[in-house]
Order: structure tokens, then sequence, then C-alpha cells
């Protein structure tokens, strides 16, 4: 338990020291927003329909970025032999690991989501749940993702094999959580919406530490 | 003192064979080891050396054959404490040399005062404020030895330890070694050159021509 905790602390502190892992997602769930009203027009109306849709789906792609370097550096420096080495279960490491990377960039996902669903011409009443919503769901696209970070992990490009392998795999989390969304914006009840989105994410942080575990382990044979 | 202090591990390998993708490496490799041996492990490139160093760490699964560690003592019996150190470091370049010292020493739940009197012992103490991508191949190979010292482990797997390591360096593995043998620890090595005072030796390039002998 403790050789876990202590790889959490260490990613924690890597990806903030590191400069710039959490930057470009962020970077990029902004943009995707911002750019659109210039793609579906200004109108109101417009906007307050596609919305939902387009922020849901610019919050999975941008938890997919930082899925290609999550284990990566560590089975290019040899970390991960360590770790496997030391006898510690992979499960743990893999656990820790994207725990760490959900705090420091879907935490930040999150908190940017309410900014972009004001800007999409949300109801700023409805930002508090919004944000709820990213968090879970953000959770959710982490851990999924975390599966095929690690089948990826040992190819040389594992980045078109993560976006096969991830998204069949965020296909639950994108219904709920963008009919969580619509519910808000259409001021129908959005709460089944987030319990099914949450039990999603649930379902993968209980599931996909073992599933990312077994690749590794692969990766490493 | 606690693992390789006490323990008395013992180690069998009977009839192992490795492969890599459809090349066999080696096969019908026996022999045993007990506590206070160490056996360097020799052969050309490519023969097999890491990749068996790989089976005994538990990372890559044998083609065929068993090994079995067994003995009484903290550390010892089937999951023996085991140390492995690659031929990567794993090093991290961003992370300063003591930080990543005293993480090892987190990770395996020791004090971090352990972290800080192995980097003394490697020669690295003045380098402590130094970030991973700062340190020479030589001062990253001795990082990575600092992860022997700070958790007792009675069974060292090292995979060519004195690669990058000037002769004082060398010199430094070699007590390291010796010391952990009269504590009753087990080292199995890979090595190019200058083996270890006192050493067993195992030759895998043979074993492959006359596979089925020991």
């Amino acid at each position: 338990m403790s050789a876990s905790f202590s790889v959490f602390v260490r990613e924690l502190k890597l990806a903030w020291s590191g400069g710039g892992g959490a930057a470009l997602p962020v970077g990029f769930f902004a943009a995707s927003a911002s750019m659109t009203p210039f793609a579906v027009g200004a109108e109101t109306e417009a906007l307050q329909t596609a919305g939902p849709g387009v922020m849901w789906i610019a919050l999975a792609l941008s938890s997919l970025l930082p899925m290609e370097r999550l284990f990566q550096a560590d089975l290019e420096d040899g970390t991960l032999d360590a770790y496997a080495g030391s006898g510690v279960g992979m499960e743990g490491i893999a656990l820790a690991k994207t725990l760490a990377h959900w705090i420091a960039t879907g935490i930040p996902l999150a908190i940017l989501s309410p900014v972009l669903w004001i800007m999409l011409q949300g109801a700023p009443e409805q930002s508090g749940l919004i944000f709820l919503a990213s968090l879970v769901g953000s959770l959710a696209f982490f851990f999924f993702g975390s599966i095929g970070a690690a089948l990826a992990a040992g190819m040389r490009r594992g980045g078109l094999l993560i976006a096969l392998v991830t998204l069949p795999l965020y296909v639950p989390t994108m219904i709920f959580g963008a009919a969580t969304l619509d519910a808000a914006a259409n001021g129908a009840d959005w709460a089944g919406a987030l319990m099914l989105t949450a039990s999603a994410s649930l379902f993968g942080i209980a599931t996909a530490p073992f599933g990312a575990a077994m690749a590794l382990r692969t990766a490493i044979d | 003192m606690t693992g390789a202090g006490a323990s008395s591990v013992t180690l069998a390998v009977e009839n192992l064979a490795a492969a890599r993708g459809l090349r066999v490496l080696f096969e019908g490799l026996n022999f045993s080891l007990s506590a206070g041996e160490s056996l360097e492990l020799r052969g050309a490139n490519g023969s097999g050396k890491s990749t068996l160093l790989r089976i005994l760490a538990g990372l890559t699964r044998q083609h065929a054959g068993e090994v079995r560690y067994s003995g009484a003592g903290p550390g010892a019996g089937e999951e023996a404490g085991r140390h492995f150190l690659g031929h990567l470091d794993a090093v991290k370049p961003s992370e300063t040399a003591i930080e990543q010292a005293r993480f090892w020493a987190r990770y395996f739940g020791r004090p971090v005062a352990e972290a800080d009197a192995a980097m003394k012992r490697v020669g690295l103490s003045s380098r402590n404020a130094v970030p991973g991508r700062g340190l020479s191949a030589g001062q990253k190979r001795r990082l990575a030895l600092t992860r022997l010292l700070i958790e007792p482990r009675p069974v060292w797997l090292l995979d060519e330890p004195t690669a990058a390591l000037d002769t004082e360096g060398r010199t430094l593995v070699g007590q390291l070694v010796a010391e952990h043998r009269a504590r009753g620890g087990m080292v199995i090595a890979a090595v190019h050159g200058e083996g270890f005072a006192g050493s067993r030796v195992l030759d895998i390039s043979e074993l492959k021509a006359k596979a089925g002998r020991t």
C-alpha cells in the first residue's frame, strides 16, 4: 500500500513540475469549445442545441490526449521494470498513476467546463452541475483510457491503438454524460443521467486497473 | 537490518528454457544457489543473460522449466525479496537525484534517512540537487544502485551492474556484492570483463550448444 501511495505522490509531483503535462489537454478543451460558435453559428439557439454535445465530445477527446504518455515514459526508462521487479502489484501502480493524472489534468478540465458552458450560452445557474458532471465524466474517461494506454505502451506509435481500443469503452459515459448536460440545458430532470454517468466511472475505477495491469505485464515481458 | 540480515534464501533452477518469439535462447538450464553465494552469468551478446535475469525477477515468463526460491527467515521463501537492476536505470529526467532516492525509500516503506545514507555510499551526495537529465551515465547507474542499499533484500539480480561505471565505481559494486554475500545475501549478475571475487560462473552460450547439460 505504501508503495502505490508513494507512486501516486510522485506522479502528482511530476505532473505539476514537469510543466505542460496538463496544459495541452486543457488548452485543447478550451479551444474546441471556443471554436464552436464559428462552426455552428453564433445564434443562441444553435449554440444551446449543439453546446452540450460538443462540450462532452471535447471533454472525452481532451481526456484521451495524456494517455499516450501515461505508461510509456515509465516503460522506456525502466521504471516499470523496477516497480514490477520489486514484487508490487501492477494493479496498484496503474490505479495510482491514473488517479494522479486525473487529478493533475481531469480536475482542471472540470474546473474549466462551467466557463465553456456559459460561453456556449448555457444557463449560469447550472454551472455547479456542469462541474460535477465533468468531474465524474472525466474520471471515467481517464480510467477507461488507461486500458488503452497500457496496451499501447509497448508500441512505438500506439496513439492510434489507444483511440481504437478506448473509444468504444467511452460510449456509455458519452451517452449518459451528454444526456445529463442536455437535460440540464432543457430544464429536465438530470439526476438519473448523472447517476448513470457516475456508475460508468465507478465501473471504470473498479475494473480498469486490472485490465491495465494485465496489459502492462505483457508489455514488460 | 531486516531482510537479508537473518534470512537464508536458496534458489533452484530446473530445466529452464527461455524463448524470445520463436527463437529459443537457451534450454536445459539447471543450477542452484544458496545464501551467501554469487553467480556470474557470462555469454555472448544475445545469448539470453538479460532474459534469464528477467525470468528470475518474475518479469518474463519462461518457455519451460521451473524457478524456485525457498528458505527461512524474513524476505525468503517462495516470494523471496528480490531487487532487479536492469540495464535501464529507472532515472526520471525531471526529478532531482536525492528526490528519486527518497522516492524509493518511501516506496519500500523505509526511513528517508536510508536514502541519504545510500546516496553518500554510492558517492553521489555532491549531486543531490541535480535533476536526472543532468547526471552522466555512470551517475545514473550509481543512483540505481541506491535501491539495493535503501531496502535490504536477500536476492540481487543485476544486469551488467558495472556498465558505464569508472574504476572506483566498479570497486564499489564489488564491495557492495561482497558485503551483501557476507550478510547471507545472494547475487546473480550478468557481467562482461572482470567479475566478482569468489563468484561461481555460468556461461550461457555453452548451454545453447550442448542443450540439456548443466
